[in-house]
């Protein structure tokens, strides 16, 4: 935690006010398309047992940008998956949090949209001021908008949000950019594009930002990469109010009860030993079917306790340096010299392949980059493309990727968790369990 | 899990021979000839516009380049009209929808009528499979429309639809070998 403060009342103040106190700030994914089941949502984060802040994640038809798909479900009271926040009356949204959010219970907006504006605004005018994504973190994997129409929208939409301080709040954003595909991706690209988005934001006019981290596959390479993500944040950051959220697991979830709690507490601990200040949680239900309130709460409750346990138990263990800084480091210093405008660098960095994410198959991605898990759960690269990584990488050739390699790959850390011994399991079979994640469910439903 | 659609045949072989663009033909025979059911296949891979996910797409794509064919992925969040125009570009023997946001049967749906109203790519074969929403009551009414529309296969998802689905472009790969050696 460094640099101003923000208002009172501000997101970033209220995450930098419960780190100063040892708590751990838990935070669930939640968006319902009525607006008295989004507010039931949340009243029940608010109540739960755990320093909280509340979601309103909008719908895909939002995020899509269209609106008159979502104006038209809502005229059906049609059940939407995601909160409307641009086709509901501001008047609506007002009395879904009224009296309910707050300086001691602030709510960010999750969406996902690389044509940010309208959603911003509407946000805005409904009172709220912290919100998530970024120009490449929401482009490159969910949509095929060209990269450089998502900077243009993203930077009006900065411009937009900054407008809020006009009320006597500090608008806060957070970057999505180490959450990138969710699982595959090496850590030094998430930290590298985590601070990239950020530095984007303050050219903007942002001052209050948080840096993600989404948990991969080893629990030590984790705490060496969200270490590094703090220092590049104290070196490039300096004069911004930022934190660092970790995201519990974003691929393939585990489907048992235990491996799913199993894989939760361990990004609690992760979060606690890397003084991390947020925690995005996950639920024992993700494998199978959109989590429920309840759901919701016993993970947000679950978090809080392992990470309260683990702060009582923590005893500071240098992390080995394996050269994620490093690589890094090295990624970041290639962009940025590209240009003074971040968004024009991020640009070109895509396109001559500095910036180049795994398995992502969006037009403006070269597409050359691979990565694997080695046999002590490492995520590394085995082809690094034209990224500027040859004088500190040496890729190890792990032959050509196969299909079931990919399927063992995606499903290695739900086999760890559910307790299957990897050896022993079939990866060349197809997850079958019903519903689950994104990842989860593109898989098993890939046919 | 629905049982695959087993009584759907390969398209007529005869038409996706005569389909190939100029190109393709050098593509095809610069394989050994001793080895035809090897041959590969010009195949696009894609998505439908409303789908985000990218995984099962990258799945598909080594799937069948594992099977010897050379895929086009064209990626998520496809939109019709991209689709349409890369397959008049490239004239594939196999065009595979995957998709897993449960829209497919209307997504897929529209996407086959208007694929079909082109005349020059009302003989290419087309299969989508994945989270279709059609596996509740009514699926069966659902993958009968789907067939009736248009598309050659149907796969709601599931190991079995992969083993379906790979026995589908194994059946497809000979049928057009077979052609173009006869």
């Amino acid at each position: 935690m460094s640099g101003a403060a923000g208002a009172a009342g501000s997101f970033g103040e209220f995450v930098a006010r419960a780190h100063r106190a040892g708590r751990l700030v838990v935070q669930p994914r939640m968006g319902m398309s009525r607006p008295q089941d989004m507010r039931a949502g949340l009243v029940a984060t608010k109540r739960a047992a755990a320093t909280t802040v509340g979601t309103i994640t909008v719908d895909s038809y939002t995020r899509m940008g269209d609106h008159t798909a979502a104006r038209a479900a809502v005229a059906a009271k049609a059940s939407l998956n995601g909160y409307p926040i641009a086709t509901h009356d501001a008047d609506v949204t007002r009395a879904v949090l009224e009296g309910v959010a707050g300086p001691d219970f602030p709510v960010q907006v999750r969406h996902g949209s690389p044509s940010p504006e309208s959603i911003f605004a509407a946000l805005i005018e409904a009172g709220l001021h912290a919100t998530e994504g970024g120009p490449v973190s929401y482009c490159l994997p969910y949509s095929r908008a060209p990269l450089a129409d998502s900077i243009r929208n993203w930077t009006r939409a900065c411009e937009l949000l900054v407008q809020v301080r006009n009320t006597d709040a500090e608008p806060h954003l957070e970057t999505f950019g180490g959450c990138m595909m969710g699982q595959l991706c090496p850590p030094s690209l998430l930290i590298a594009l985590s601070v990239l988005e950020c530095l984007f934001f303050r050219q903007h006019g942002i001052r209050s930002v948080s840096l993600s981290y989404a948990q991969q596959t080893s629990p030590d390479q984790d705490a060496e990469a969200v270490l590094a993500l703090r220092r590049l944040a104290a070196e490039w950051l300096p004069d911004m109010d930022y934190h660092v959220v970790i995201y519990a697991y974003m691929g393939v979830y585990p489907r048992t009860p235990d491996g799913a709690l199993g894989l939760l507490a361990e990004a609690a601990r992760l979060a606690v030993r890397t003084s991390a200040s947020r925690l995005i949680v996950k639920t024992v239900s993700e494998a199978h079917r959109i989590p429920s309130v309840a759901d919701n709460t016993n993970a947000l409750e679950t978090a809080a306790a392992v990470a309260a346990a683990e702060r009582r138990v923590l005893v500071p263990v240098p992390v080995q340096d394996t050269g994620i800084y490093a690589e890094a480091r090295a990624l970041m210093y290639a962009v940025l010299g590209l240009g003074e405008d971040i968004g024009r660098a991020l640009r070109q960095a895509f396109q001559l392949g500095y910036l180049d994410i795994p398995y992502c198959l969006h037009p403006d991605n070269a597409r050359q980059t691979r990565s694997y898990i080695d046999e002590a759960g490492r995520l590394l690269w085995s082809n690094t493309g034209a990224m500027p990584l040859h004088r500190i990488v040496r890729p190890t050739t792990r032959g050509e990727l196969t299909a079931s390699g990919l399927l063992a790959a995606l499903s290695y850390v739900e086999r760890k968790y559910d307790g299957i011994s990897i050896k022993d399991s079939a990866v060349s079979q197809i997850p079958a369990a019903e519903g689950g994640t994104d990842a989860a469910g593109e898989l098993k439903g890939a046919y | 899990m629905r049982v695959p659609p087993h009584d759907v045949q390969p398209r007529p072989c005869g038409g996706s021979a005569q389909r190939r663009a100029p190109g393709q033909d050098n593509l095809l025979l610069a394989r050994p000839l001793s080895h035809p059911v090897r041959r590969g296949l010009p195949v696009v891979v894609t998505s439908v516009p409303s789908d985000s996910h990218n995984w099962n797409l990258v799945f598909l794509q080594l799937v069948l380049e594992e099977l010897g064919h050379q895929v086009a992925n064209l990626g998520p969040c496809v939109p019709d009209g991209l689709l349409i125009a890369e397959c008049l570009r490239l004239r594939p023997a196999l065009v595979v929808v995957s998709t897993v946001n449960g829209h497919g049967f209307f997504d897929g749906m529209r996407l086959i009528r208007r694929f079909r109203a082109r005349q020059e790519l009302a003989a290419i074969p087309v299969v989508i499979g994945g989270k279709l929403g059609i596996d509740g009551s009514g699926g069966e009414w659902n993958r009968r429309q789907m067939l009736s529309a248009g598309f050659d296969a149907v796969y709601e998802d599931g190991a079995a639809s992969m083993v379906a689905f790979r026995s589908y472009v194994g059946r497809l790969t000979a049928s057009v070998n077979t052609s173009v050696d006869g």
